[in-house]
């Protein structure tokens, strides 16, 4: 079967049940979608599938036929640009291992939402875990990654 | 600096690539797959902190992993002051291994290592007089190729100048590189009126103030987990589930059985299941048929291990401190309070597990990559089990995913699981050690669990007595960290050094023992002495009828830095304001790693029981607050990871093993219950301080002060949930 992998089409021919995850990772050297916790509690493994953000560490490869993915290497669009430049000023990261699926929840966020409300804003990313806790940051640079795209 | 100067051509590990969003590219160190930028530069070597590169690039080697505490920008805006760079020129790559060359200064140099939240101060001089020495070097090789005196050549923004002439400091690298380096002593460094990068808000010309910001918002920046040279196998290693079990016999037949799995081996702490990819290795990790030898296992769980530590407070443990009358005074006029506070073992959980890839050639070398805060410890315990010399151990030090702790363990425990494989299928493929989620959290070496028991006596609206007794397992006995026979007073550090001045003070501790293995956790010692000198305060201000502000004015009086954030703090909390209804405020104050924090809390007790905390106000003096962004970045992280401690997270022991196995059952802070931060630095001319811990300890108090200052009750056990 083929699956397709930010615009990229490729053969995947893995056994049924092994995780999106680890095909980006180890057969695809995408490294940038993370592992975090290996049963979708923490969203460091998010990446976009038609749009909607998922969760390559509990995902079969195998499921993902005709469906397009998008991983943080991929990254493009008003939305993504908007989210990595309101990243950048207001230097959110700190470890940075959980950052690309929150850059990728925050981005699928403000595709169907571009003004978000406080709570919306809370409701869309509190599924990601960062143990540095830039939360503070990621609530304030969403709010920004909007005004930017509103520009 | 060191004499050592020459001029090489690059490998694999020096060369530094462009990783670009914008005007500031910052190479993160070892990532042979992104960009090539400049792979053909000539590096020029100015002692062991500085390369300039022959494109113009000045890269500062770092002794300290970044891992997210901000150092790969502290320490380069260090230098970059110092040698006059232009900010957009600076690169940062890790140091090798290798001591005392890049030893910790704050662990006598004999060590490499990150922690403590020593990094910026042991390395403020050192770095200083690197840049200053590269700096000089650079303006001799501009005299003699101007032909002028050398004080009459300018050092500006990456170029020397003088008479009309100009050169970049690459165009003079090479030839700057084969001067004599200067005498340390005899460098002047720069008076603080002339900083350009330090204690500035974002330094000019940079898109981000964060040196590792573009790496990883991209997916670019390359953690160990991220290094797949090629043919790599990955291994996952089954554990005893009760701490200090024993394989007694393993029937591995269906493990091998599995598509992939290509070993599987038996080491010292569990069984190996070795195999091409993570998903194999997993299946036939899940298909082991082990049967453990619990006989030396711990079989308590952790109410009864609870129940022990009460005993042992009921006989005096080893005195910490004895001022005044000490114990003695707590008999006497006015009313005695004592209050028992209950800490739990807590997992640092950093969001990249362990992991790390070792390339072993028997009898001849190893090379790791991994994201390790004591690559020294590491480098010796992986010598020792392969049979190499320390020096044939070579490690690639790559950016980590959090630590808080873990990534700095005395027995080098991942590196030795690791070494042990490799040894076992004799080097045959690079090796991937990786460890779940579930093994993260359930392999231990966790914040110690602790017991405090406070007594005070108030008289006449005065403190007149305080009592300290704790009993927690050592952290550091046993470990080369501790001379045989010293007493571990990291252990209630923070707690039996209180400043508070009250005329009769007394601290004792006792260390209790249980294979359960415990390690340093962000902030150490803090995490349980700030909370219960902190909350018991309030409970005995209480009792005195003082308002918890003005009594820790009183007692801190001699203490300037001290009340200095104090005071801060509550002047911007707005301390004493009414506030709407439902909410209530609590202040804590402490001092860890020679930092000052004071945080004022607000939190809204809601008719059903059910709390939140809105808002925090956060004051700091670390000193001179090299980069103000990173520091205010710190104290908001810190108080999350405190914040997330105290309201939810703890690991249970049932029957010896770990009740908790994932996030899903040990609860970390969400983005949900974060509170609004606002911190503020006190202006200051003293050396840095570290800000990587001290934001920690004090939340948690703070919020237990808000509480009790809603509902009049005591918080006596963390976490302490999310209902009053």
């Amino acid at each position: 079967m083929k699956l397709s992998v930010n615009g990229k089409e490729i053969d995947f021919t893995g056994e049924e049940d092994r995780p999106l995850l680890w095909v980006l990772r180890e057969d695809m050297k995408l490294t940038g979608t993370k592992f975090g916790c290996g049963v979708a509690a923490c969203g460091a493994c998010t990446v976009l599938v038609d749009g909607e953000p998922t969760r390559a560490c509990i995902t079969p490869a195998a499921s993902l036929e005709g469906k397009k993915i998008t991983t943080i290497e991929g990254l493009d669009g008003a939305a993504g640009k908007a989210v990595q430049q309101a990243w950048t000023e207001l230097d959110v990261v700190q470890c940075g291992w959980c950052q690309s699926g929150q850059i990728l929840t925050a981005t699928a966020l403000l595709t169907k939402t571009p003004k978000p409300s406080e709570q919306q804003i809370t409701d869309g990313m509190t599924g990601n875990i960062c143990r540095c806790a830039t939360y503070h940051r990621i609530r304030g640079a969403v709010a920004r990654a909007a005004d930017i795209m509103e520009a | 600096m060191a004499a050592d100067t020459f001029t090489f051509a690059p490998s694999r590990r020096l060369v530094l690539q462009v990783i670009g969003l914008g005007a500031a590219g910052f190479a993160v160190g070892c990532a042979p797959t992104i960009g090539s930028a400049d792979a053909a530069a000539t590096q020029s070597v100015f002692g062991p902190f500085v390369r300039i590169g022959s494109d113009n690039t000045v890269t500062v080697l770092l002794k300290h992993i970044e891992f997210g505490q901000g150092v790969s920008t502290g320490l380069t805006t260090i230098v970059a002051e110092e040698i006059d760079a232009d900010w957009s020129q600076m690169r940062f790559d890790h140091a090798p291994a290798e001591v005392p060359t890049y030893g910790n200064g704050a662990f006598g140099g004999a060590v490499q290592g990150t922690g403590g939240s020593t990094a910026i101060w042991n390395s403020w001089d050192q770095l200083r007089r690197a840049g200053a020495g590269a700096r000089e070097m650079l303006r001799q090789a501009a005299a003699a190729k101007f032909k002028v005196d050398p004080a009459e050549v300018l050092m500006v923004n990456g170029r020397a100048e003088a008479g009309g002439k100009s050169a970049t400091y690459g165009d003079l690298a090479a030839e700057a590189a084969k001067l004599a380096p200067p005498d340390p002593a005899s460098l002047t460094l720069k008076d603080a009126s002339a900083f350009r990068f330090i204690g500035k808000e974002k330094a000019p010309d940079l898109v981000s103030g964060r040196a590792d910001t573009p790496s990883k918002i991209n997916g670019a920046a390359q953690y160990a987990m991220d290094y797949h040279p090629e043919g790599t196998l990955t291994a996952l290693l089954a554990r005893s589930p009760k701490f200090g079990g024993k394989v007694a016999s393993v029937d591995d037949a269906a493990a091998k059985a599995i598509a992939g799995v290509t070993d599987v081996v038996t080491i010292s702490n569990g069984v190996a299941v070795v195999a091409t990819n993570y998903w194999s290795a997993k299946k036939g990790r899940d298909a082991l048929k082990i049967t453990w030898d619990d006989s030396a296992a711990e079989k308590r769980s952790s109410p009864a291990m609870m129940a022990d530590y009460r005993k042992l407070l009921a006989t005096p443990g080893h005195e910490a401190r004895k001022q005044g009358a000490g114990a003695a005074a707590l008999k006497g006029a006015g009313k005695v309070i004592t209050a028992d506070f209950e800490f739990p073992y807590l997992a640092h959980a950093p969001m990249e597990p362990m992991n790390c890839v070792l390339e072993y050639k028997p009898g001849e070398s190893l090379l790791i990559h991994s994201g390790s805060q004591m690559p020294t410890v590491d480098q010796a315990v992986a010598a020792g089990i392969l049979g190499l010399d320390p020096k044939q151990v070579t490690i690639v030090t790559h950016v980590a995913g959090g630590s808080f702790g873990r990534k700095a363990t005395p027995d080098a425990d991942l590196i030795a699981e690791a070494a042990q494989i490799t040894k076992a299928i004799n080097g045959k493929a690079p090796l991937r050690l990786m460890w779940s989620r579930e093994d993260d959290l359930r392999t231990g070496k966790y914040r110690p669990m602790a017991l405090h028991r406070m007594s005070g006596r108030v008289n006449n609206g005065a403190i007149e007595a305080w009592k300290d007794s704790t009993a927690i397992q050592s952290i550091m006995e046993g470990t080369a960290f501790l001379p045989p026979g010293q007493p571990d007073l990291s252990s209630i550090e923070g707690g039996y050094d209180m400043e508070y001045e009250v005329p009769n003070i007394f601290a004792d501790v006792h260390w209790p023992k249980s294979p359960v293995s415990v390690l340093w956790w962000r902030s150490v010692g803090h995490t349980h002495t700030a909370f219960a000198k902190e909350h018991f305060f309030d409970q005995l201000a209480k009792e005195a009828g003082k308002d918890p502000l003005e009594l820790r004015r009183t007692l801190l009086a001699k203490e300037p830095r001290l009340l200095g954030v104090l005071n801060l703090a509550a002047e911007k909390a707005g301390w004493g304001t009414p506030l709407a209804a439902g909410r209530s405020r609590g202040i804590a104050v402490h001092k860890s790693f020679n930092s000052y924090v004071a945080q004022v809390a607000e939190v809204t007790v809601k008719p059903d029981g059910s709390f939140s905390v809105d808002r925090v106000v956060c004051a700091v003096d670390c000193g001179i607050a090299i980069n103000p962004d990173i520091v205010r970045s710190q104290m908001e992280g810190g108080i999350g990871y405190g914040l997330s401690a105290a309201l939810g997270e703890a690991i249970t022991i049932k029957d010896g093993a770990p009740e908790q196995s994932n996030f899903y059952d040990y609860q970390v802070l969400r983005l949900a219950q974060m509170p609004k931060v606002e911190v503020f630095i006190v202006p200051s001319a003293e050396a840095p301080t570290g800000v990587g811990e001290p934001g920690v300890p004090v939340i948690g108090p703070a919020v237990a002060n808000a509480l009790f200052a809603a509902t009049g009750k005591p918080i006596h056990k963390l976490p302490m949930g999310t209902m009053v």
